[in-house]
């Protein structure tokens, strides 16, 4: 079942939480709302849930306008980030709940209930806790039930808001690799609200990367990690250093540094920042004829198989975070404090003032 | 070192704070009730069974067990009402009937019976209204159980709400996105949640009840047999000099009180211990 939204606008009081937002989420994909918080994400999620009313807009599953439908209504299956079980019931029961609250000549029997929640339990790999209250589960058990009991009413669309949030990190990626294998069994159309780029780029068919309430870019996580739409786009999924340079003619001059910018050919000459990611940056151990640029190793950290370098070049302002296997780092023989220099292998150049989600791409 | 072998505790002051307690409650409760059990000791089996069983008294620990029991029911359902409007709504004003449903609390209990007697007799404010509908509140049970209600107001109201704050409303979207009407989750997510509190509050306004003397002297009117509380015969009995008559009939009520709020107290441990 796909979701489209059309125009769809909110805002509480004077702040703007959806700004005029216009999405297609197709059939049977997993779709990350990725943004900073404020962003609007989870809003919009609501506003899909039938949780929120937008003030303005439609909201439509497979072409059937559903903006009016009550949430009860609506088919939908949601998962909130802090679990919402309910407390006072077994686990069997908390799942259970969507079959029993049915209008009695629609409602299962006794043990057709009972054999579509142990299959759901089964599902989630908790099918020994059914008669265990939600306090007796770990973090990660009980959103894995909180999941099992959204997708016993067979939803058409399953809403997850930043359902790993509250867990700890290693339990937060075990359960998001889980989370994508589940769907491939399942496919219901879902969509998750995150604030992790790693998360989202990990997980989904599709991102949506939002901010201010507005969609800056969609794509396939490929996409959207290789090439950003915007500067947003570009800070916001992961690490990225900022060069400012003298474009023109196609290329951006970094000091006696040119980089091809053939996105900027139309001789506009002007200020403007290359974006370079961390491990897009060459470590030299010496000078070489295309003009590296000459920087001082300030601080040397080495994180499992990888070395962090932060590096200052000459009259810059801004440290120039660069990454490295630790294999290479070895080779060159870099010490803390001393000298290299450093080349960026790749890069996207920006003119200042360049914001629109048009541009590039 | 001799103090090295206590354990030091994070939060010190657990001999001191629970010696106080012990001396504290057995100065103020303890000690009183051992006296009035001391009292009524002293009175032969005989005389205890007879002012205890006098058909007068008999009728009313009917009235006092029976009106109070009305009154703190009839606070459970609209002290919980208050309570949900004092926290899931924003209104102006909100903090002035916030700080209304303590009024009982504050205000003298004979006061309080003064100004309902007021209202409430045939000619009063309110009471000229209902007697058009040959409504007696003044001089009758009902009227009992209007001033019974008035004071144990509060009660409800102030252990309900901490845990209605407390409530996630998650919980009730969640109940509402599986497809639940608003009925079913009051019924099956909500009440649930505050089981244990409304108990506690209806325990409280219960024993508040049993209690009460100043308010409702007032507006029973006292009629022997019909509108007696039972504080009232205590008070009768301890004016004619007849202590142990009233130290007998304050066990009992005493004993049943107790009783009573054991009951109330197992089935709050019996649905908290299901809420956990």
């Amino acid at each position: 079942m796909s979701i489209e939204i059309e125009n769809v606008n909110k805002r509480f009081g004077d702040f703007v939480a959806v700004d005029n937002v216009s999405l297609s989420l197709p059939d049977g994909q997993l779709t990350a709302l990725l943004g900073p918080s404020g962003s609007g994400k989870t809003t919009l999620l609501r506003i899909i849930a039938g949780l929120e009313n937008p003030d303005s807009g439609r909201i439509r599953f497979h072409g059937e306008d559903t903006t009016d439908v009550h949430v009860s209504d609506r088919g939908v299956g949601f998962v909130f980030q802090h679990y919402a079980l309910f407390k006072h019931m077994s686990v069997f029961d908390n799942v259970a709940y969507g079959l029993t609250v049915k209008p009695r000549r629609i409602r299962p029997d006794k043990a057709e209930i009972k054999r579509r929640v142990m299959k759901l339990l089964e599902l989630v790999q908790l099918d020994w806790t059914a008669h265990r209250l939600p306090s007796q589960l770990s973090g990660g058990q009980r959103q894995r039930i909180a999941l099992a009991r959204a997708l016993a009413v067979e939803p058409k669309v399953l809403l997850l808001d930043e359902p790993f949030g509250a867990l700890d990190a290693k339990v937060r990626a075990e359960l998001r690799r889980w989370l994508r294998r589940l769907h491939d069994e399942i496919h219901v159309t879902s969509v998750f609200v995150t604030h992790d780029q790693e998360e989202a780029l990990e997980v989904s068919d599709r991102v949506v990367v939002m901010n201010h309430g507005k969609v800056e870019q969609e794509g396939t996580p490929e996409e959207v990690y290789d090439h950003p739409a915007n500067p947003f786009v570009y800070k916001f999924l992961g690490n990225v250093n900022l060069f400012h340079a003298r474009v023109e003619n196609g290329h951006a001059r970094i000091g006696d540094l040119t980089l091809p910018a053939p996105e900027h050919g139309d001789a506009r000459s002007g200020k403007g920042y290359a974006y370079v990611r961390p491990h897009e940056i060459e470590i030299l151990a010496e000078q070489d004829a295309s003009g590296a640029l000459p920087a001082t190793i300030e601080l040397v950290s080495i994180v499992g198989p990888s070395v962090r370098l932060e590096l200052r070049i000459e009259n810059g302002d801004d440290l120039v975070h660069a990454e490295l296997p630790k294999a290479r780092f070895r080779e060159l023989g870099l010490a803390q404090g001393g000298q290299t220099w450093i080349k960026p292998l790749t890069s996207r150049v920006f003119l200042d003032g360049e914001t629109l989600p048009s541009a590039g791409v | 070192m001799a103090f090295a072998r206590r354990q030091q505790s994070v939060i010190p002051g657990f001999g001191i704070t629970l010696g106080f307690t012990v001396f504290y409650l057995g100065f103020l409760l303890l000690i009183p009730i051992a006296g009035l059990l001391l009292y009524t000791a002293q009175m032969s089996w005989d005389d205890f069974w007879r002012a205890v069983s006098n058909r007068q008294v008999v009728a009313s620990y009917k009235l006092s067990f029976g009106a109070s029991f009305i009154a703190a029911l009839i606070n459970l359902v609209f002290g919980a009402i208050v309570a949900w409007v004092l926290v899931r709504y924003q209104f102006t004003g909100k903090r002035i009937v916030d700080a209304l449903v303590d009024l009982p609390f504050a205000m003298p209990t004979a006061v309080a019976g003064i100004a309902l007697v007021t209202l409430y007799a045939p000619t009063g404010w309110i009471g000229q209204y209902l007697d058009v509908f040959g409504i007696r509140i003044a001089y009758t049970q009902l009227g009992v159980v209007v001033a019974l209600t008035y004071i144990g107001l509060p009660f409800v109201v102030r252990t309900v709400q901490p845990v209605l704050e407390d409530l996630d409303k998650e919980v009730e979207e969640a109940s509402a996105i599986m497809g639940a009407n608003r009925l079913t989750t009051i019924r099956r997510v909500i009440l649930p949640a505050l089981l244990p509190a409304l108990l506690t509050g209806f325990a409280l306004a219960f024993a508040r009840a049993v209690g009460e003397y100043g308010s409702v002297i007032f507006i029973s009117g006292n009629l022997p047999f019909r509108t007696e509380i039972t504080p009232l015969l205590i008070v009768a009995k301890a004016e004619q000099y007849d202590y142990p008559g009233a130290a007998a009939i304050g066990t009992v009520m005493l004993l049943t009180a107790f009783v009573l709020l054991l009951i109330i107290n197992g089935l709050q441990w019996w649905t908290s211990r299901r809420y956990r």
